[in-house]
């Protein structure tokens, strides 16, 4: 975190100020200077070429498929706002909607304390850290439809592991897949196996970042390890869990594979749909159905709801203490000035 | 008009990147003091590996499992003998080779376009000064927040127009540069490249792209190796989008091939898992290879991020 703080400006523009060329030129002679750094716009240009291809123009098409009714075939027909209209009364949508937000939060909430538990246990001089990361980052780098398909075996009704664990203890066996709130549970245990080892790595580093006198002087105070934890090491990691919220959230609300390979060959999202989510509803729509317009609207209603959380996560997160990070780039500011100092 | 300003503040530019997750160890630091701290510590991190590992262990068990034993109670707990007749019968249902291969093309290909493309961008983003910069950087910004399940049900109608449904091109061309690698490598870049070092070349006469090839890459070597790995994974193991597009069953790649085995031999589940371990292997050994940049490489990529 120590990198984010703002450095002095002072010495900042010579370091990244270029010696081969300066803006002064291209505001005197445009075309000329334009031309003179086709190299660079070469090398810019695969990016902004294929997002524009590939990014932005479906972007455009989806909101206008959005009022339109197609299946694929023929032309589309403008129906202006009736799929939001019937959007907004479709039982099934607000099901996928209340799953979707559900299983983000049972598995988001328990998932960023664990990591942090993790990254706090792991922080310090322990023998085999590495070893620790990597057994801990594994989980995330694997195909999720493989492991997806084995959590699917672990919890089934009838022959998983667990179930027979219980029925072993001489308790109950469960319906993982079976029921409301077990479906639930079981997408959200297969969220979190995936996703725990990759924050707790993430706030390791942050932890690392943070200096070693404030903990000194904590324990020279007397601060036992739960007031360090909770007094020192959240408040200061507060930009780094603000990160992990925010990709959990992005994470969460695209929620597709685990739900769509739990139930596969089967009802998609299980039974009574408790495990169908918003992007699974889509996919349902748009390419089971082939209602092309009505996949699109619930692609725009995702959206809207991710926006929405970005901004409640930003504002919760970092409102509390008068916002210690303000996501200045520092370089651009720097670069402005730079020109002028090597011109001169 | 050379290096003179610059010379003291390359040097301190010099050992940033990267280096935010591997600090010299504290002893004093962190939780774990008196043996019976590091013994509590200790057990917590292993139970919490057996947690994250238990899953590989319970699919190469049920991979070498007889359906029997899978669907059977009580389970077993340790590895059957059916492994060669799972295989078997996988390769029988699905051509697995066929797969392998075409998700070693995607992957390869992506990894490899990625890390040309984004290094390129992220040179010059990061050591040259050129009209509109600024603002082409701060689009190329913005589009980290467009998400990509926006615009499924468009792609595809466009994948359709340029007939490139069931191709593999339909993977790799469109995921072929990306911002977060530009924005890695220019991070990368910006410090680990100087100043004086790309001058010496200008003054003999070398343009951008030899710049480029001669200076840019070998000096971002660790960058490249990470996002070439990180990009190899991600599109290993990409699944939405290929299951859209892939509709041809010869020309799958292996998730959505593993997909469609799961759904149709659901009582087979002994090849099923066999068929898993082949998706799954291959890629934690790619990642194991690469794990000490890779590791250290995310946690910085958020930070600063």
């Amino acid at each position: 975190m120590s990198t984010k703080q703002a450095p002095p400006t002072t010495s900042i523009p010579a370091v990244v100020g270029t010696p081969t060329s300066s803006i002064s030129t291209a505001a005197t002679g445009k075309r000329f200077g334009l031309r003179r750094f086709w190299p660079q716009y070469v090398a810019i240009a695969p990016f902004y070429v294929l997002f524009l291809v590939f990014g932005l123009f479906p972007i455009v098409f989806s909101i206008v498929l959005s009022f339109t009714d197609w299946d694929g075939v023929g032309s589309p027909a403008f129906v202006g706002l009736a799929q939001y209209q019937y959007l907004l009364g479709d039982p099934r949508f607000w099901n996928a909607v209340a799953n979707t937000f559900l299983i983000w939060i049972m598995s988001t909430v328990p998932m960023l304390f664990l990591a942090l538990v993790l990254a706090f246990l792991l922080h310090g001089n322990i023998r085999g850290k590495g070893l620790y990361r990597v057994a801990y980052f594994i989980p995330n780098v694997t195909s999720m439809v493989a492991m997806a398909i084995v959590f699917g075996s672990v919890f089934s009704d009838g022959f998983g592991l667990v179930n027979a664990a219980l029925r072993a203890l001489g308790a109950d066996p469960v319906g993982w897949l079976s029921s409301y709130w077990g479906i639930k549970v079981t997408i959200s245990v297969m969220v979190i196996w995936r996703w725990t080892g990759y924050n707790a790595i993430i706030y390791l580093a942050g932890l690392q970042s943070i200096s070693t006198e404030l903990y000194d002087a904590a324990k020279v105070d007397g601060a036992n390890t739960w007031q360090i934890f909770s007094r020192i090491t959240v408040p200061l990691l507060r930009p780094v869990i603000l990160f992990t919220v925010i990709t959990s959230t992005i994470g969460g609300l695209g929620l597709f594979t685990e739900p769509q390979i739990l139930f596969n060959g089967q009802a998609v999202g299980g039974p009574d749909e408790a495990g169908m989510t918003i992007v699974l509803y889509q996919y349902e729509q748009a390419f089971n159905q082939f209602d092309f317009g009505y996949g699109s609207a619930i692609a725009w209603m995702l959206f809207i709801f991710s926006v929405v959380f970005a901004i409640i996560n930003w504002r919760l997160l970092s409102e509390r203490d008068g916002l210690k990070t303000p996501r200045r780039l520092r370089t651009p500011r720097a670069v402005r000035t730079a020109p002028k100092g090597v011109d001169a | 008009m050379t290096a003179t300003p610059t010379t003291t503040n390359t040097a301190a530019a010099l050992g940033r990147p990267g280096a935010a997750a591997d600090q010299p160890d504290d002893h004093r630091r962190g939780p774990a003091h008196g043996w019976v701290g590091r013994l509590v510590t200790h057990v917590c991190l292993i139970v919490g590996v057996v947690l994250s590992i238990f899953p590989f262990y319970w699919l190469l068990v049920m991979s070498t499992s007889t359906n029997a034993e899978i669907f059977g109670y009580p389970p077993s707990l340790w590895f059957g003998g059916n492994a060669l007749a799972n295989v078997a019968s996988v390769f029988s249902n699905v051509d697995m080779l066929r797969a392998l291969l075409n998700t070693v093309i995607v992957a390869g290909g992506t990894a490899v376009l990625v890390m040309l493309f984004d290094s390129l961008a992220a040179f010059a983003f990061a050591k040259y000064e050129f009209p509109f910069k600024r603002s082409l950087f701060t689009v190329m910004l913005a589009t980290f927040l467009v998400p990509g399940s926006l615009s499924l049900v468009p792609s595809f109608v466009l994948m359709a127009h340029l007939g490139w449904i069931g191709g593999l091109q339909a993977l790799i061309v469109p995921g072929a540069a990306n911002a977060f690698g530009i924005f890695l490598l220019r991070q990368f870049a910006t410090g680990s490249i100087p100043n004086e070092v790309i001058d010496s070349a200008r003054v003999d006469g070398a343009g951008f792209f030899r710049t480029w090839w001669s200076i840019a890459v070998p000096m971002l070597r660790g960058g490249l190796a990470f996002l070439g790995i990180f990009t190899f994974i991600t599109a290993w193991n990409d699944y939405v989008w290929p299951l859209i597009v892939l509709i041809d069953p010869k020309g799958q790649t292996l998730q959505v091939a593993l997909a469609g085995l799961s759904s149709v031999n659901a009582t087979d589940l002994g090849a099923v898992m066999a068929g898993a371990v082949i998706s799954v292997f291959p890629l934690i050994g790619v990642f194991i290879i690469g794990s000490r940049h890779f590791i250290a490489n995310i946690a910085a990529g958020a930070l600063k991020g």
